[in-house]
């Protein structure tokens, strides 16, 4: 009972994690740039919930479709000022510029709402019990998986079946051959910070209902998880990144419950730097035989 | 006939290095005009620039009547300029079918069907493989995808960057007969070709690069007996 009890809370928390990794593999998939500013956004996307929630007194459904329209805005208009100036710069040149952002946007959110941590509400509380109460599972924990699954899903179908999730795969094959089809591609690549930013939204309300404080580092952690997460499923694969953030999640969650607190996250990324020895592609990272 | 494609003096760079040096050139509708010469010449610089994918600093590329040497890319699609890039580059994770469809991207959805009918009624073999990922074709098949999705745009002008490289002397046969087929269809092509004996046997006109610049210039048949061609391109 108290492992499917771990179990539970590291599937919750490696969902998270997921959400977040697929923005990070979807950007990268497409603009070929590590965006490590995308776990700040999660933060923002936390205070803007937070703020619309307590200062303006609107249901918690409404606040995170606000914090995901923001952020989607935040995410394009990050995307447009930092990244697509670099477009054709030496990829060492983008990630210090992401980082860059990074730190802007963790000491912005510290001007704006300053170093105190915030107490955040929960979008949902109370919990299933199961088993006649020897197990129980938070609501908040099946929004999440749930939530999780729907994103997924989506997001398969999206790339799979529409027109522009197909012009995004081609993009993140070959850009010029790309815009010899007539794709836009910087419009394609603000769609996906779009995306991406609107799912580290959600992610950031689910993190922040989970642990429920906000302060301007909360999305750095889960940022670099996820991120890690995404790289072990095999970056720039969907199911890549649903498959590494649930099974990091897991890992860290049983980790911190049967070896130790302090050591699990060294344990989450002693196991990512093992897998990527043995597969250098990640888990899902897949193979294309190309012919010349 | 009227002049479809227009380039003037064209100079194009890659940092310093001058590539193009001041090209000009035509083509009339309904005709295949053919840009050959040796490794590194400029011929695909040549028509990335005219693509938009590259741009000359100097002259203009009018299209259609129109000033296209500002246009982006992506634009010009929707022009009636569709391009065959060198080495293919289709999207080898992609289905043969999810290719196509690219190649219509600007195309409104009621056109994809019928375009994609016609390819295929083109090239057969694509659509026995239409649910196949495109990276495991054969490279002959490669070249055909490369082709079709191309003509799934039915371009004004099409464009091609060395067809014949890398295929087995039947297949570039083939891939020169279904080019002579298009064109007797209908479609203005400019081929440009390593493989000048063929290439300038089914052009009307042709243009040789030297280094950047176009040396002789004249009918594909009487290219084909240049003495100076014969003994540079045409190892003889
Ligand atoms: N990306 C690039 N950066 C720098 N120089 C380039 C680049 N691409 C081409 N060049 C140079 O420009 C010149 C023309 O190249 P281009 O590719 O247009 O030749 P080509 O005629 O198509 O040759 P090939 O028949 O081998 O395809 C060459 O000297 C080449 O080295
Ligand atoms: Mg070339």
């Amino acid at each position: 009972m108290e492992f499917l009890n771990y179990l539970i809370s590291g599937i919750s928390l490696g969902s998270i994690y997921a959400i977040i990794a697929l923005g990070y593999t979807m950007v990268y998939g497409i603009a070929k740039m590590l965006n490590f500013a995308h776990g700040d956004v999660i933060m923002v996307g936390g205070y803007i919930s937070f703020c619309t929630v307590f200062y303006l007194g609107l249901p918690s459904w409404l606040s995170v479709l606000i914090a995901m329209a923001v952020c989607t805005v935040l995410g394009v208009v990050i995307e447009g000022l930092a990244y697509k100036p670099l477009r054709s710069a030496p990829s060492l040149a983008v990630l210090i510029t992401a980082i860059g952002v990074s730190y802007f946007l963790q000491n912005a959110a510290l001007l704006i709402w300053g170093a105190t941590p915030k107490v955040y509400v929960p979008v949902v509380e109370g919990s299933m019990p199961l088993f006649g109460g020897k197990l129980s599972i938070s609501y908040v924990s099946l929004l999440t998986v749930v939530v999780c699954i729907i994103i997924m899903v989506g997001l398969t179908l999206f790339t799979g079946k529409t027109k522009m999730g197909k012009a995004m795969r081609a993009c993140s094959e070959d850009k010029g051959a790309a815009q010899l089809m007539g794709i836009n591609v910087n419009r394609t690549i603000s769609m996906t910070f779009a995306i991406g930013s609107a799912l580290a939204a959600v992610a950031g309300v689910l993190q922040c209902s989970f642990i429920p404080m906000l302060e301007p580092t909360t999305g750095s952690m889960p940022g670099i998880k996820a991120f890690t997460a995404a790289v072990f499923g095999g970056i720039g694969s969907i199911p890549g990144a649903f498959l590494g953030g649930l099974l990091l999640g897991i890992i860290e969650s049983l980790a911190k419950a049967y070896i130790s607190t302090q050591l699990a996250n060294s344990i989450v990324f002693a196991v990512l730097i093992i897998v990527l020895l043995v597969r250098p592609a990640g888990l899902l990272g897949k193979y294309v035989p190309e012919k010349v | 006939m009227a002049v479809i494609l227009d380039v003037q003096d064209m100079n194009v760079y890659y940092g310093a290095i001058h590539a193009v040096k001041g090209i000009s050139f035509q083509v009339e509708e309904g005709e295949i005009v053919t840009l050959i010469g040796a490794n590194g010449a400029g011929k695909t610089t040549t028509l990335q620039t005219v693509s938009g994918l590259l741009r000359s600093r100097t002259g203009s590329i009018t299209f259609m009547g129109q000033n296209i040497s500002a246009v982006p890319a992506f634009k010009l699609v929707s022009h009636g300029l569709a391009q065959v890039p060198e080495g293919r580059r289709i999207f080898l994770q992609m289905t043969v079918e999810e290719n196509l469809e690219m190649g219509a991207f600007t195309q409104g959805s009621s056109a994809v069907a019928p375009h994609m009918e016609r390819v295929y009624a083109q090239f057969p073999r694509l659509k026995e493989r239409r649910r196949q990922i495109a990276g495991t074709l054969s490279g002959g098949e490669q070249q055909m995808l490369a082709m079709g999705r191309a003509l799934m745009s039915d371009p004004k002008l099409l464009m091609l960057d060395e067809p014949s490289m890398g295929l087995a002397p039947i297949l570039v046969e083939q891939i020169f007969d279904i080019i002579q087929q298009l064109n007797k269809a209908g479609s203005t092509i400019l081929l440009v070709e390593q493989n000048a004996q063929m290439a300038l046997s089914v052009a009307h006109r042709g243009y040789v690069l030297e280094t950047g610049r176009v040396t002789l210039t004249g009918p594909g048949r009487e290219l084909l007996e240049d003495e100076a061609v014969k003994k540079a391109y045409l190892g003889s």
